[in-house]
């Protein structure tokens, strides 16, 4: 099909689809804002930093969390239920949508596009779909101890080579998945990695893969490169020895906050941010922040780690510089700030204020202020940029 | 429910204002629900629906609140509610808890 015809059939389609989008348009600048309450997300443009529109009846997403196609056209939301919903960005409108287990926690797009893997507390485990039609490809049940009892899934996150690896909360071990077979998953179990693997996140590269873990003071560490090796402990023993202050949130690992060698990890009942330097692994320092860090996300050129924060600090987001190591601003965006997503190239930041119904856009270069959008109790916010890289 | 039940949960309502009574609320849904689910229905934590906590003693559901479990990720609280507050809530999810609105 010639480009022309090709853009005829574009314009007819949308036209048979009632006139949702009249212009044609890429994608590369829209993302999603979950409205958790209203099981609901919001379409958004990032350029105009405006709403397009939303797409209704995605269940309960009180914790939800959105891979993208890598062709940037469809969002998967993972619902808190177990729905997981292929949603038509361009469209603005459900593609797919199957509820494929009881209660979900997110999930991963594998490195060739083709499969979406969700990870699962009930019943504990993880299931492959096929990223097209949602269809059930395998059903990887988290078994453990005399493998009656099932772990909750965390952390899953995608790899090289259709790989998917994961961590089960109960049973303190990471799992990976060989999907180059998808109907025949092939695992590496890797036991007693720690206490309470709680998230996970893997480097850019899809080399390294660390779990944090709540019920010690440390990260389970496995290079993908050399699963030969197994499992290593890292930061071990940050807290030193300290009684751990109460945690009102659970931290997430999502995403990467990586400055040049360092990295920028929260810690888990400690009101600190850990700099880690991923030559050795070794800690290269601590940043004490105002409450118990969540996210703690690096702009996409390293110079700024930006953080929020659990209860009862979630009005806050403190602004790390990387240079210093030292916070250079603390923001007050709204109450019950939940998430923050930056634009691909890292001049805005958008941040959810739950408890306002707000969503604020930030410039991240003066740290003022630019928009501001009217969302039902927004939590996640996820841009198509991600769609490009590997661990979201 | 016995009237005994039904007395505790009149008389811990009488002490918890309607102001407040909304705050807790909001508080047990979303932020006991980003680990138990805003529906309550569970997620890391365990479900906290009359059916899942009905064998449990409300006695040790108001200490797991106020004091947390160590050991678990289940945090203290008692140091934003009273002992009124926190028997208000356990009588409420017992019953089924209200919803926001």
């Amino acid at each position: 099909m010639s480009a022309r015809s090709a853009a005829l059939a574009a314009i007819t389609l949308t036209a048979l689809a009632g006139c949702v989008q009249t212009e044609l348009r890429g994608t590369g600048d829209l993302g999603v804002i979950i409205e958790r309450a209203a099981g609901r997300v919001q379409i958004v443009d990032t350029t105009r930093e405006t709403k397009l529109g939303a797409v209704e009846g995605l269940g309960d997403l009180s914790h939800a969390s959105v891979v993208f196609s890598r062709d940037g056209r469809y969002a998967y939301v993972f619902g808190r239920d177990g729905g997981l919903t292929k949603v038509d960005l361009l469209r603005m409108r459900i593609d797919v949508r199957v509820v494929q287990s009881g209660n979900s926690i997110g999930g991963a797009i594998s490195q060739d596009g083709r499969l979406i893997a969700a990870a699962n507390y009930t019943p504990g485990g993880v299931r492959v779909f096929d990223a097209e039609t949602l269809e059930l490809l395998a059903d990887i049940p988290a078994a453990y101890g005399d493998g009656s009892q099932r772990a909750k899934v965390v952390g899953l996150e995608d790899s090289a080579g259709n790989q998917f690896a994961f961590s089960l909360f109960e049973a303190g071990q990471i799992w990976v998945a060989d999907l180059s077979e998808p109907r025949v998953p092939k695992l590496t179990k890797f036991k007693d990695v720690g206490r309470q693997p709680y998230d996970a996140l893997v480097t850019p590269d899809g080399r390294y893969y660390l779990a944090g873990l709540f019920g010690e003071d440390g990260v389970a560490m496995l290079d993908l490169w050399h699963p030969e090796r197994g499992v290593k402990r890292v930061l071990a023993g940050y807290g030193r020895g300290e009684q751990p202050l109460p945690v009102y949130k659970m931290p997430h690992l999502e995403g990467w906050a990586m400055a040049g060698s360092l990295a920028f990890l929260p810690a888990v009942g400690r009101h600190e941010v850990l700099v880690v330097d991923t030559a050795t692994w070794r800690e290269a320092g601590r940043i004490k922040v105002a409450g118990q860090p969540v996210f703690v996300m690096a702009r996409p050129d390293g110079r700024q780690v930006w953080v929020n924060f659990a209860f009862p600090e979630n009005e806050k987001v403190q602004v790390i510089d990387v240079e210093t190591q030292t916070i250079v601003k603390t923001l007050v965006p709204g109450k019950a700030v939940l998430h923050m997503e930056f634009t691909p190239r890292g001049e805005a930041v958008w941040i959810s204020a739950r408890d306002d119904s707000r969503v604020l856009v930030y410039d991240t270069a003066t740290l003022e202020l630019r928009s501001l959008l009217l969302v039902d109790n927004p939590s996640g916010i996820f841009f198509t940029s991600r769609a490009f890289r590997m661990g979201l | 429910m016995s009237a005994l039940l039904f007395a505790a949960s009149l008389a811990a309502a009488q002490t918890v204002g309607a102001a407040r009574q909304k705050e807790l609320v909001r508080l047990v849904r979303q932020d006991c629900g980003s680990c138990h689910g805003m529906t309550l229905n569970g997620g890391l934590g365990p479900p906290l629906t009359p059916q899942a906590l009905k064998q449990k003693p409300a006695e040790g559901l108001k200490a797991t609140i106020l004091g947390g479990r160590p050991g678990t990720p289940m945090p203290p609280w008692g140091a934003f509610m009273t002992e009124a507050e926190a028997d208000w809530i356990v009588n409420e999810l017992l019953k089924g808890f209200p919803n926001e609105r």
